[in-house]
């Protein structure tokens, strides 16, 4: 198991490498300079600003002191924000970006888990043809459409809820149902395909059989063992949901990370756009592997070597 | 006497059997129309409206739908239904020809990742792995911003970013099917590995990547729609679905209607296709044949 852990650990950092020298060579691909203003700077401005953040040493150097930065957990700095590195501007954002994932993939999970359970056991019932429908609809919609039917439901014509920003819990509300959709109708689906498979095993009528209650036997012998496919689902989601739906945050003027690192495109400022995009990799990374580790203490069938 | 009337068991094809068991599916049939509805309105929107995309009308701007405005008008006077068939015209071109490069760079590299194996396979299916640990949307908006304007290169920066999905079925597929009797008689006759990927094994992949496609054409319309969402999409004045809703966005109080009206047509054309892909898969699944 630790020798396991530390070799998907390693991996990671071989990954992560890899992704940022792919980002590195693309942004010094990219036509156009980080000094491109409407007006243009005197040369003698753009030299000592390239002295400044060293972007007039040689590529291979540039890279080396990027990754030399990395590791002291340093993300570069910010070609907009002169007074603030990425990694500032990148934790500034993260509470706004995580709090709304986070509520979002509770959402998800209290929504689609049931929802699921409800639809298998009873199977070919109203409530599984309801289900069903739902999370097919729901699974194929993006949370951006669904945003935008919800401000004009709820904001623009009802005047029930605001449209957009930060700070109260009235503003989190619709935000975090757009991007609860999809993961909570995907969760449905396998939530009931999976409680589905585990209902017609043998140690569920072994578990009847021997008159356990029906509470007993669907909470500690059903649904337990019906939830492992469902981690694998959920994992991905919550790694999405913290790093940032930048469209959802776009739309609902949510300023956390994605709203930042499209102002980062528009700016051309570089070191934001590789920062995010290296945050982004390290999450998702990270929690695929607590998923893959999480395996093992729901399931003890499962063994790493 | 009873006679017993000779009968010939009906013949079968594969694509034939797929194709019934698609028409059964009323999901994926429904889908099916709509995307046809919308490809046959975007083609012939020129002879069925007489407004024209980039036609302004101030006189009649942010009109709600009227008789002669069927979806209303917008800031500047335009038809929004003329517009959002026009938008049709982008997102289906998108949406299929960033396929067309999912297409050709996937299938060839997941083809030789399989063909070669050993550590060609071996640096290939790591290179796909670390292209999954991108967040893919922020890396289509970075290649985007390299390759710059035109809308063939939104094609190449969704194609360069989707592929790996497609590189990886088809290797799975291929090395699946190198089990199979039948590939194994054709290399018992003498058949090279070349000809047998090319001529045996790609032709029977052609049903997964067919499926992959289905659900790869929504994904693509929903990246140009967040594209021009965010500004950086199908340069004006060109009509986006996405480009539309931003526009749309600053007087949505006014005029909700500019912004719901396009909003709704993603979200149909997506549910569509995708409603058509689950038809597929089900469909060309051999496991189901009967």
């Amino acid at each position: 198991m630790l020798k396991y852990t530390i070799r998907r650990f390693l991996w990671i950092i071989i990954v992560l490498f890899v992704v940022a020298f792919i980002t590195f060579s693309l942004m010094h691909l990219v036509p156009g300079g980080p000094w491109d203003r409407e007006k243009a700077l005197a040369p003698q401005v753009v030299e000592n600003l390239n002295i400044k953040y060293g972007l007039d040493k040689p590529f291979f150097e540039q890279f080396g002191n990027y990754l030399w930065g990395l590791l002291h957990g340093d993300l570069g700095s910010s070609y907009t924000y002169q007074d603030r590195s990425v990694t500032d501007i990148i934790l500034q954002g993260l509470p706004k970006t995580a709090t709304l994932g986070g509520v979002a993939f509770l959402l998800s999970l209290l929504i689609g888990i049931p929802l699921g359970m409800a639809a298998a056991l009873r199977r070919n019932s109203i409530v599984d043809y309801i289900s069903v429908f739902l999370s097919t609809i729901f699974a194929s919609i993006p949370g951006f459409v669904l945003g935008i039917l919800l401000i004009i439901l709820f904001s623009v014509t009802l005047h029930l809820l605001p449209t957009g920003g930060w700070g109260s819990p009235k503003q989190i509300i619709l935000p975090a149902i757009a991007l609860a959709a999809l993961p909570a109708a995907y969760i449905a689906r396998i939530t009931r395909a999976s409680m589905l498979d585990v209902m017609r095993q043998d140690y569920i009528r072994t578990a009847r059989a021997k008159g356990l209650q029906e509470r007993v036997v669907l909470i500690r012998h059903t649904l337990r063992n019906a939830l492992i496919p469902v981690i694998t689902v959920a994992g991905p989601e919550l790694a999405f949901l913290i790093s940032g739906s930048f469209i959802i945050e776009n739309l609902f003027s949510i300023p956390g990370i994605g709203r930042l690192f499209v102002q980062g495109v528009f700016n051309r400022d570089y070191g934001l756009i590789m920062g995010s995009i290296l945050f982004y990799a390290f999450v998702v990374a990270m929690v695929n592997l607590a998923v893959d580790l999480l395996y093992g203490v729901i399931d003890p069938r499962i063994r790493y070597e | 006497m009873a006679v017993i009337e000779e009968t010939v068991r009906p013949h079968h094809t594969l694509w034939g059997d797929a194709f019934i068991r698609l028409g059964r599916n009323k999901l994926a049939v429904a889908g099916g129309i709509i995307i046809v509805l919308v490809a046959l309105g975007a083609i012939f929107v020129p002879l069925f409206s007489h407004y024209g995309y980039a036609k302004q009308n101030l006189d009649a701007i942010l009109q709600g739908p009227s008789w002669s405005h069927l979806f209303g008008t917008d800031e500047l006077g335009r038809d929004v239904f003329t517009r959002l068939f026009y938008g049709a015209r982008t997102s289906l071109v998108v949406g299929l020809f960033a396929q067309f490069i999912v297409v050709a760079i996937g299938v060839p590299i997941g083809a030789i990742s399989a063909y070669a194996g050993g550590r060609t396979d071996n640096i290939i299916m790591r290179f796909v792995d670390v292209m999954f640990a991108f967040p893919d949307i922020l890396l289509i908006i970075l290649v985007r911003a390299i390759l710059g304007g035109s809308i063939y290169m939104i094609f190449l920066a969704i194609g360069l970013v989707a592929w790996v999905n497609m590189a990886r079925l088809v290797r799975g597929q291929i090395l699946s099917l190198k089990q199979r009797d039948f590939a194994t008689a054709a290399r018992a006759m003498g058949a090279s590995g070349r000809y047998i990927v090319l001529r045996h094994l790609l032709p029977n992949s052609l049903g997964p990547i067919i499926v992959v496609v289905t659900f790869g054409i929504p994904r693509a319309i929903f990246a140009e729609a967040a594209l021009s969402y965010i500004g950086i999409g199908i340069p004006p004045p060109a009509p986006s679905w996405g480009t539309m809703i931003r526009d749309g966005y600053g007087v949505i109080f006014a005029a909700p209607h500019l912004v719901l009206f396009p909003a709704i047509a993603v979200g149909i054309l997506m549910l569509a296709f995708t409603f058509l892909g689950d038809g597929l898969r089900d469909a060309l699944d051999p496991r189901l044949r009967h």
